[in-house]
């Protein structure tokens, strides 16, 4: 019996109504009276339904190798580190200790949680986080020589704009501000001495 | 009256202008971030540390505290006006809270709730001026057999009792630990896992590792998932509950501050489970249970009397034992050890201001939420309108360029990016990042106290089992490793696993 388990039980992002299963084709919302008399059962099924779509079994065979892998790694590093006894240990011997018990973990769950279904599909919208974390790779690669200012701009702008879905107006106007108040925090108020271009 | 005189010392600390403002600034930024779906208090905490830098400790642990306990307040909010819990530990209140707001009590709903949170929390700080000290004079004695074996209890019982798979979460144990031992070792000075990298020589810092797993990874996450702006509800009226109201809440915020006290204690405890605890106990205990999910007070005075009774008493192994019992308290461990500070036994007696300053200003802190949270209720509403789209590259930037601020050097922003990576591949893989923190935190102490303790045992693993407490405590780490396993193997094939208790499907939210 393994739990359902990794239900966003709290739905981040502040929809107010039940939103469509992230994931696209949603079915038509119940109308509102029906949802409003929902009892604690049915509310938290419905929760339990708007979660991204369970990952299958190839996700979790994947992650359990990944464990696996980084294990055995660690245990041929920590084992060329030098072992040395219980009573003399030598720098290896605690990381080796965490490494065996790393790699019989990721063969447990390699072999018994391959039907977990704890973990979510990446969907349509898993585009979302790899966009920001392009902006933020790119910002980290640009802040050293041009700066955080256009950087940071440009972050704001693609998550409001692209990623957030706001009109262009707020996005500039509200970028332009956020930009400012850092400067204005950061450089003026803190002097630090994060990199900045003015 | 000795024991006294501390304790009044740390009002002294508490009424300090600076350290009133920042419990000021702590609990009105816990109350926001409660407001506020997406970012949970360990997140928001996470975030900020870069901040405690230039504060002293006192002050720094106040802020951090009040963040933490403020948000048990403010989850309640959108809990009950809109049926959308801000935090993982307002969940229950939802069920009973938002049909009392339809029923036009909304007020009521959020009277009874910071009332239920401020006697809640103030009980729990008694117990805990009460509890730690004497707690703490008892673990005096504890040598490193007994921190080993303590250490290894406290990461197994949040990894087994957090809501995801526990084999996951127990892997995710093992890669904090892993990663802890990044850097010189500390008996040999030898070097391990740097990959001659000079930038990990000394290890890797805890400050990046909590920004970027709690706080990037949870914008990350975050960003997948619809973004819409909250309706603003309708105005609430009427907040102060009526004499009757509170009279049937009574029994609930009563056992509800007991039950937190003393969940919140517990490794892998804490305001969540607290908050569930408090609701079954509140239904089953009633003459007509199927008034619950119907608007009951006590549905909602219960469980947020628990949330912040726990939030408060899990500070008592944390600063008694220097043991965190979950992900937010070993946020404060490391922004302890940032400042220099060592939490554990001997801090009561070494550091008394510090202790008691952090201790007394909770009161402060709770008195203030009261006041927030009543009469000021409608501002935190309006925060609502505020969108996720545009506070999302507001908390990013905020993360990285604090970052920076740290060591004032680009491989700990480039660490904090590659540490969201990793924190959001593991919740989108459904490994719980509040483990490998933890288990983060505690590596260093757990590696030194085991060979110290293999070391006086000549090598002889037996020697843990010839301490009491140590073999206890050991004795406990089996029982809770094994049984589980044995009792599902006894299961299997005798019940379908067609049931399930809504309680098990509450992740917490970090």
């Amino acid at each position: 019996m393994i739990p359902v388990s990794s239900s966003p039980a709290v739905p981040a992002g502040g929809g107010s109504r039940p939103a469509a299963p992230s994931g696209g084709d949603a079915p038509e919302a119940p109308d509102e009276d029906l949802l409003e008399d929902l009892t604690p059962e049915q509310l938290a099924a419905q929760w339990e339904d708007e979660k991204p779509p369970a990952a299958g079994a190839l996700a979790n065979a994947a992650s359990s190798l990944v464990v696996l892998g980084v294990g055995t790694g660690a245990l041929v590093l920590s084992v060329a580190m030098g072992l040395g006894t219980p009573a003399a240990p030598e720098p290896g011997l605690w990381p080796f200790m965490i490494s065996c018990v790393m790699v019989v973990l990721g063969l447990f769950q390699l072999i018994i949680g391959r039907h977990n279904r704890d973990a979510e599909k990446f969907t349509r919208m898993s585009s979302a986080p790899l966009t920001g974390l392009v902006t933020l790779a790119a910002m980290v690669a640009l802040m050293p020589a041009i700066g955080f200012e256009l950087p940071a701009l440009a972050l704001c702008v693609i998550w409001m704009r692209f990623l957030g879905g706001e009109t262009w107006l707020t996005t500039v106007l509200v970028s332009a501000i956020v930009v400012a108040a850092f400067y204005g925090i950061f450089v003026l108020a803190l002097n630090t001495s994060i990199p900045h271009l003015f | 009256m000795d024991f006294l005189n501390p304790v009044i010392n740390g009002f002294a600390v508490v009424l300090e202008p600076s350290n009133l403002l920042y419990c000021l600034i702590g609990v009105v930024i816990g109350m926001l971030i409660g407001v506020l779906p997406g970012l949970g208090p360990a997140a928001t905490i996470a975030i900020l540390l870069p901040l405690t830098y230039n504060v002293e400790p006192v002050t720094a642990i106040i802020m951090l505290a009040g963040i933490f306990y403020g948000a048990q307040y403010g989850g309640t909010i959108t809990s009950v006006l809109l049926r959308l819990p801000g935090e993982a530990s307002s969940v229950v209140t939802v069920f009973d809270g938002y049909q009392m707001a339809k029923q036009g009590k909304a007020g009521t709903a959020l009277g009874l709730a910071s009332i239920g949170s401020f006697i809640g929390g103030t009980a729990s700080i008694i117990g805990l001026t009460f509890l730690a000290p004497v707690v703490a004079s008892f673990a005096l004695d504890f040598g490193p057999a007994e921190y080993s074996a303590l250490a290894l209890l406290g990461i197994l019982l949040v990894a087994t009792i957090s809501n995801g798979a526990k084999t996951k979460a127990l892997i995710a144990a093992a890669v904090g630990l892993l990663l802890a031992t990044v850097g010189r070792d500390i008996f040999t000075g030898e070097s391990r896992f740097t990959f001659g990298n000079l930038e990990l020589a000394d290890g890797i810092d805890f400050v990046p590792i909590a920004m970027g797993i709690f706080g990037l990874g949870e914008i990350l996450y975050n960003l997948e998932e619809r973004h819409r702006a909250a309706k603003a509800p309708s105005k609430v009226t009427n907040v102060w509950p009526s004499r009757t109201d509170l009279k049937q809440a009574s029994g609930a915020i009563a056992r509800g501050s007991v039950l937190g006290f003393f969940l919140g204690i517990l490794p892998g405890g804490g305001a969540t489970i607290a908050s569930m605890a408090s609701y079954a106990m509140e239904k089953k205990r009633a003459k007509q249970p199927e008034r619950f999910g119907k608007g009951a007070p006590e549905g909602v005075a219960g469980p947020e009397t628990a949330n912040n009774a726990a939030a408060t008493s899990s500070f008592i192994p944390l600063l008694t034992l220097g043991i965190p019992a979950n992900a937010t308290m070993a946020l404060m461990f490391g922004a302890l050890l940032i400042q220099g500070v060592t939490p554990g036994p001997q801090l009561v007696e070494q550091d008394p201001e510090l202790f008691w300053g952090v201790v007394n200003s909770m009161y402060i802190g709770n008195i203030l939420l009261l006041i927030m949270s009543l009469p000021l209720v409608g501002i935190f509403v309006k925060i609502l309108r505020v969108r996720a789209a545009i506070l999302a590259p507001v908390t990013a930037l905020i993360t990285l360029l604090g970052a920076y601020t740290i060591n004032n050097s680009m491989f700990d922003v480039t660490l904090v990016v590659v540490f969201g990576i990793v924190g959001y591949l593991m919740k989108k893989f459904g490994f719980e990042p509040g483990p490998l923190v933890l288990a983060f935190v505690l590596g260093s102490l757990l590696e030194s106290s085991l060979r110290r303790s293999l070391l006086v045992f000549g090598g002889d693993p037996t020697g843990f089992f010839t301490r009491p407490i140590s073999a206890t405590l050991l004795i406990v780490f089996v029982l809770v490793a094994v049984l589980p396993g044995i009792r599902s193997m006894l299961a299997k094939g005798t019940t379908a696993p067609s049931e399930q208790p809504i309680t098990t499907k509450i992740k917490e939210k970090v």
